[in-house]
C-alpha cells in the first residue's frame, strides 16, 4: 500500500517537477557562484553565458559537475583559478538536466545532451569517485 | 477582536516611541536618517554637579587589528571617522559567498568616489586565506585596497569580532566548505555603532543598504549651513 502511494507520488512528480528540473537544480547548486544569469564573478568565477569552454570541453562537462575541478582554466581567453566543488550525489538524469539548462539559456544555443552521452562521460571518469 | 488587536499594537507602538524618546535615542537617530543604533544598550547613572544624570551607553565595536591583502595592518584607526560595511566570508566558500561578493561589488561601485565609506571583509578561514590568497581574490575582483579591505588575523579575534557585529560565524565540519556563517552585511557608523544589518545575498536588501548609507555620511553642504 505504502509502496503504491510512493510509486504514485514519484510518477506524478515526473509529470510536474521534472520539466524544470534543470533550472531548479541550477538555482540550487550552481547559481551561488555562476550567478542566476550565468555571468560568473569578474575574474574569479568563469561565466557560463557565451562561454567557449562549454563547446571546447563538451566531453568533460558531466565529470566536472560530478567531481568538481581545480587548477587554472581558460574561458573566453581569460584565466580562472577558483576551485569548483564536486556534486557526487547528483545522478546522470539530474546532471543531464543541469547541462541542458546551461546549454540552452543565458544566450547559449549549444546542442543538448542525452542521458546516454552523460552516462558515458561519467563512466569514463568513474575512478575519481574513489578519491 | 481584530480592532482590539490593532489598538493593542498601536498602543505598543506608542509605548515604543515613548521609550525611545525617554532613552534619548530619537534625537540621535533622526539626525542620521532614522537608522537605529542596534545591539544591547545600557543605561548608566552617574553624578554630575551633585545631580543624578542618566546616560545611555550604546553597543560599540571594540578596537581591532587585522592584516589586509596588501599586508597592511587594518585597525579601528583605519575606519576612524568613516562609515563602513563589513561581512564575513572565506575564499573557498562553495555556497553563498560569491553571491555576497557580487552584491558587495554593487556597494563598492555605488560609493567608489566616496572616500568616507570603506568595505571590510573578514575571512573566517585564516588558515587557508593567507594574505597572498586574499590578494589574489581581491585582484580577481578588480577592486582597490584603499576602499575594500580583505582581512585575515587570529582566528579567535575574527570569530569574537563577528559576535560584536552580531554575525554568526562558526567552524562546522558538517557544513559545505567546513564553516557556517551568515550572509549579513553590517553597516557601522563613525562611532562604531551598528546601524543596520542586511542580507547580503538579497539584492532588494542591498538596495536598501545603498539607500541607507548616505544618511550616515557627512552632508556635502553641511559646513556651509553651519557657518
Amino acid at each position: 500500500m505504502a509502496a503504491g502511494i510512493a510509486a504514485l507520488l514519484t510518477l506524478t512528480q515526473c509529470f510536474t517537477d521534472k520539466q524544470n528540473e534543470g533550472e531548479r537544480l541550477y538555482t540550487q547548486y550552481c547559481a551561488n557562484c555562476h550567478m542566476d544569469d550565468g555571468s560568473g564573478l569578474r575574474n574569479l568565477i568563469p561565466p557560463l553565458a557565451g562561454a567557449d569552454y562549454l563547446v571546447n570541453h563538451r566531453d568533460e562537462l558531466a565529470c566536472i559537475i560530478q567531481h568538481g575541478q581545480t587548477g587554472n582554466i581558460v574561458v573566453n581567453g581569460k584565466n580562472y583559478n577558483q576551485g569548483m566543488p564536486a556534486f557526487e550525489h547528483l545522478n546522470k538524469g539530474q546532471i543531464t538536466n543541469i547541462l541542458n539548462y546551461v546549454q540552452t539559456n543565458f544566450g547559449n544555443s549549444n546542442p543538448r545532451f542525452t542521458i546516454p552521452e552523460v552516462e558515458k562521460q561519467l563512466f569514463d571518469c568513474r575512478h575519481l569517485l574513489e578519491q | 477582536m481584530k480592532r482590539n488587536k490593532i489598538t493593542r499594537s498601536l498602543f505598543a507602538l506608542l509605548l515604543l516611541c515613548f521609550a525611545g524618546a525617554w532613552q534619548g535615542c530619537s534625537d540621535k537617530s533622526s539626525a542620521a536618517g532614522d537608522l537605529p543604533i542596534l545591539g544591547e544598550r545600557q543605561v548608566v547613572q552617574r553624578e554630575a554637579d551633585g545631580r543624578q544624570v542618566t546616560d545611555t551607553v550604546y553597543h560599540t565595536i571594540p578596537d581591532f587589528a587585522f592584516i589586509n591583502q596588501d599586508s597592511q595592518v587594518v585597525t579601528s584607526l583605519t575606519v576612524q571617522d568613516k562609515v563602513y560595511v563589513t561581512d564575513f566570508f572565506f575564499t573557498t566558500c562553495p555556497t553563498i559567498c560569491p553571491k555576497m561578493k557580487s552584491q558587495m561589488l554593487r556597494v563598492y561601485e555605488a560609493f567608489k568616489d566616496e572616500p568616507q565609506l570603506v568595505l571590510l571583509s573578514h575571512t573566517i578561514d585564516p588558515k587557508h586565506d593567507t594574505v597572498a590568497v586574499l590578494r589574489d581574490y581581491a585582484d580577481r575582483l578588480q577592486v582597490s585596497s584603499d576602499k575594500w579591505h580583505f582581512v585575515t588575523g587570529e582566528k579567535d579575534s575574527i570569530y569574537s569580532i563577528a559576535m560584536q557585529y552580531m554575525v554568526t560565524a562558526l567552524e562546522d565540519e558538517q557544513e559545505p566548505g567546513g564553516f557556517v556563517h551568515s550572509g549579513a552585511f553590517v553597516l557601522v557608523d563613525q562611532n562604531r555603532h551598528v546601524r543596520g544589518i542586511y542580507d547580503g545575498t538579497d539584492p532588494a536588501q542591498v538596495d536598501k543598504l545603498i539607500q541607507d548609507i548616505p544618511a550616515l555620511l557627512p552632508k556635502k553642504n553641511k559646513k556651509k549651513d553651519a557657518n
